[in-house]
């Protein structure tokens, strides 16, 4: 059987191929790069978003050099040193243990982004598969999935967060572990119900119909549909990611060997920043988080229209050129 | 059917049955039919929403949805009985010999990949090229076949209209020169002047490159300009089949004669449109006899109790109707 259907030859029909539209694949890379650049300079809130996270992560990368102070070494503390207003010695005051505020918020970033990032890789690795499997092969094993997502969501994530840290001890690798793992349900419901409507597309069974398998088509076709959809979900998930760790440290269960953002707040609340009026030391990781957590949303958003090419059409945009009108004179030219 | 001494057909459907098995019960939508397909044929498959048109063409490819099931019957494609292989070198077959035009072209692109990388995608899987850089010239020349440039090639499907993505299918259907084509219903929703330029261009393609065509739509005036022989099915059973002239000019089915006496006559502009009364059979709840005697005016006793068999009343004129075995001599060939 299999001779019989081996490839035959091209027959020589219609007009002679053409080179002109060839293209190389690095070609295609370079003007698929191009797209996004063009991209980013029609979305401003999307550059906007780029260069708050872009600094956050420079900020992070270069924190020995940045920071003014090294928070590792311990000087000499005296009275006037706690809780001290800022000054030019210390850019945003001090904390209760009468250290800089900046460098510890400048150090701060890695804890924040490394437990944000490496959380929400794990998350969407598990999510993205179990939606995608769920979705597209269903049957016995999907709704097993499913069943076990619904698990996942309906315990509420902090108190169980709470429980394991504390059993498994709270290292930073023990948080982006279980961050990662109670983070992942909401991406596999999108995604699996995003693969439950594509698969049923006319393009899926004409692939199948071209000859493609399961696999092929998961990958050629469902997945470049749903990659928007991770893509954004990613973002939200890593500033959730950042706030459960700010959350957690705030509860004290933070790694104790380092200073997240969150454990900058804790101990800001729980050493009495409010009664003695040092809102520095909670405003400066506060807005830490807010600034990360933004940068992630914008980025994603512009991302999302970035895969999509349906989005780039220009539909929705350039309204005002839309009615091309003679040149008037005297008419104020935009 | 001793009259073709040549050799074998084509694509040779000898007694398909599908059923859809659901919860609502089982669907019969194909019951026992049978035809050939010779070499540079053009089929016309005619037959009302749901009559088990498009889930016969399904059939052969083996892609029915999850409930249905290929109960009986043999189709023979080069003496090669489809649904006797395994499902490797069924996924040989599909496009490589039997490629399908889908219905509604629009659905039939993945909105995000683009026009030439989804047709390269059937040579890659094919062998016929290595990678989509070596398919590139074969998918250039693919679209120019159907008067696509073959820059466009790197456009998304929004960026074509309807006409154009109809087009693209065709060029796509072609790609690893397959001997049949399955066209369902490709001129739907097209305006009928694309209309005809699809299928002029089915009619051009299909004479130069010598294709097998089966062409799917309930359009009779479609059939009348393509089609060699016509096929008309009701009820997922085969009701008439002969040479296109004869269903036009000695329809002998009751239902080929009201489907036609349906079609509005713009010779006799005074002439009131007829519909049938009734509705097609539910599949899932289907009449003992004959599938059309619920709606058919010559109805008599035998109908309702006994199923009527496909007869050969005319050379190569096949009805499945118990009005016409008086003159069946040569019946049960």
């Amino acid at each position: 059987m299999p001779r019989a259907f081996r490839p035959r030859r091209l027959p020589e029909v219609g007009v002679p191929g053409r080179g002109a539209g060839m293209m190389k694949p690095t070609a295609r890379w370079r003007e698929r790069l191009a797209s996004v650049v063009r991209l980013f300079g029609r979305n401003r809130m999307g550059l906007v978003g780029l260069a708050m996270l872009g600094l956050a992560i420079g900020v992070a990368v270069l924190a020995p050099w940045i920071a003014p102070y090294d928070p590792e070494t311990t000087g000499r503390v005296t009275i006037d040193d706690i809780y001290a207003r800022p000054s030019a010695a210390h850019l945003l005051g001090t904390d209760d243990g009468g250290k800089d505020v900046l460098s510890a918020l400048v150090y701060g970033a890695r804890v924040s982004l490394v437990v944000g990032f490496a959380a929400s890789l794990i998350s969407m690795l598990i999510g993205g598969s179990v939606g995608l499997i769920a979705g597209f092969y269903g049957g016995r094993v999907g709704n097993l999935m499913m069943r076990l997502t619904d698990i996942f969501l309906v315990i509420p994530d902090l108190p169980l967060m709470i429980v394991i840290v504390a059993m498994v001890g709270p290292s930073l690798w023990n948080i982006i572990i279980v961050i990662g793992i109670l983070g992942w349900t909401g991406t596999a419901r999108i995604v699996r119900s995003q693969a439950l409507s594509l698969k049923e597309r006319q393009f899926v069974l004409r692939a199948r119909a071209i000859g493609a398998g399961n696999f092929h088509i998961l990958r050629r076709h469902i997945f470049p549909l749903v990659l928007p959809l991770i893509v954004t979900n990613t973002v939200l998930v890593i500033s959730l990611s950042i706030l459960e760790e700010s959350t957690l440290s705030f509860l004290g269960l933070g790694d104790p060997t380092t200073l997240s953002w969150g454990g900058m707040l804790n101990f800001a609340f729980t050493r009495g920043a409010i009664s003695t009026g040092a809102w520095w030391a909670l405003v400066a990781p506060g807005l830490g988080i807010v600034w990360v957590v933004l940068g992630c949303t914008l980025l994603g958003n512009a991302l999302e229209e970035a895969f999509n090419p349906r989005l780039q059409s220009h539909h929705l945009q350039g309204e005002e050129r839309m009615i091309a009108r003679p040149a008037q004179p005297g008419a104020s030219d935009a | 059917m001793s009259e073709r001494p040549t050799a074998p057909p084509l694509l040779d459907v000898r007694d398909l049955t599908t059923r859809f098995i659901t919860p609502e019960g089982v669907f019969h939508a194909v019951e026992g039919l049978s035809f050939q397909l010779e070499r540079g044929e053009s089929l016309g498959l005619v037959g009302e929403s749901g009559c088990g048109k498009s889930t016969a063409m399904l059939s052969l490819l083996r892609l029915l949805p999850a409930a249905g099931r290929i109960v009986g019957g043999q189709a023979l494609l080069d003496g090669t009985d489809l649904f006797g292989l395994d499902e490797s070198d069924m996924r040989a077959v599909r496009w490589h010999r039997i490629s399908m035009i889908f219905q509604g072209a629009m659905n039939a692109f993945n909105p995000v990949r683009t026009v030439g990388a989804q047709i390269a995608e059937a040579l890659v899987f094919h062998g016929l090229a290595q990678d989509r850089g070596e398919a590139q010239p074969r998918v250039d020349e693919l679209l120019e076949m159907v008067g696509i440039t073959g820059a466009r090639g790197s456009q998304y499907p929004h960026q074509y209209s309807g006409g154009m993505r109809q087009r693209a299918m065709i060029a796509m259907a072609l790609a690893c020169s397959p001997q049949v084509v399955i066209a369902d219903e490709p001129t739907t929703a097209l305006d009928v002047m694309i209309q005809a330029q699809i299928l002029e261009l089915l009619e051009r393609l299909q004479r130069e490159l010598g294709l097998a065509v089966i062409l799917v739509t309930h359009d009779l005036s479609v059939v009348a300009e393509v089609c060699h022989r016509v096929l008309v099915m009701y009820g997922g059973v085969l009701a008439e089949s002969c040479e296109v002239d004869g269903i036009f000019n000695q329809p002998l089915h009751p239902y080929t004669r009201r489907l036609l006496a349906a079609f509005p006559d713009l010779s006799r502009p005074e002439g009131k449109l007829v519909s049938i009364p009734g509705y097609p059979p539910r599949l899932n709840a289907l009449p003992p006899g004959c599938r059309f005697a619920p709606r058919c005016e010559e109805v008599h006793e035998r109908c309702l109790q006994e199923r009527p068999k496909p007869r050969q009343v005319l050379p190569g004129h096949w009805v499945a109707c118990h009005l016409h075995e008086a003159g069946a001599a040569n019946d049960r060939t």
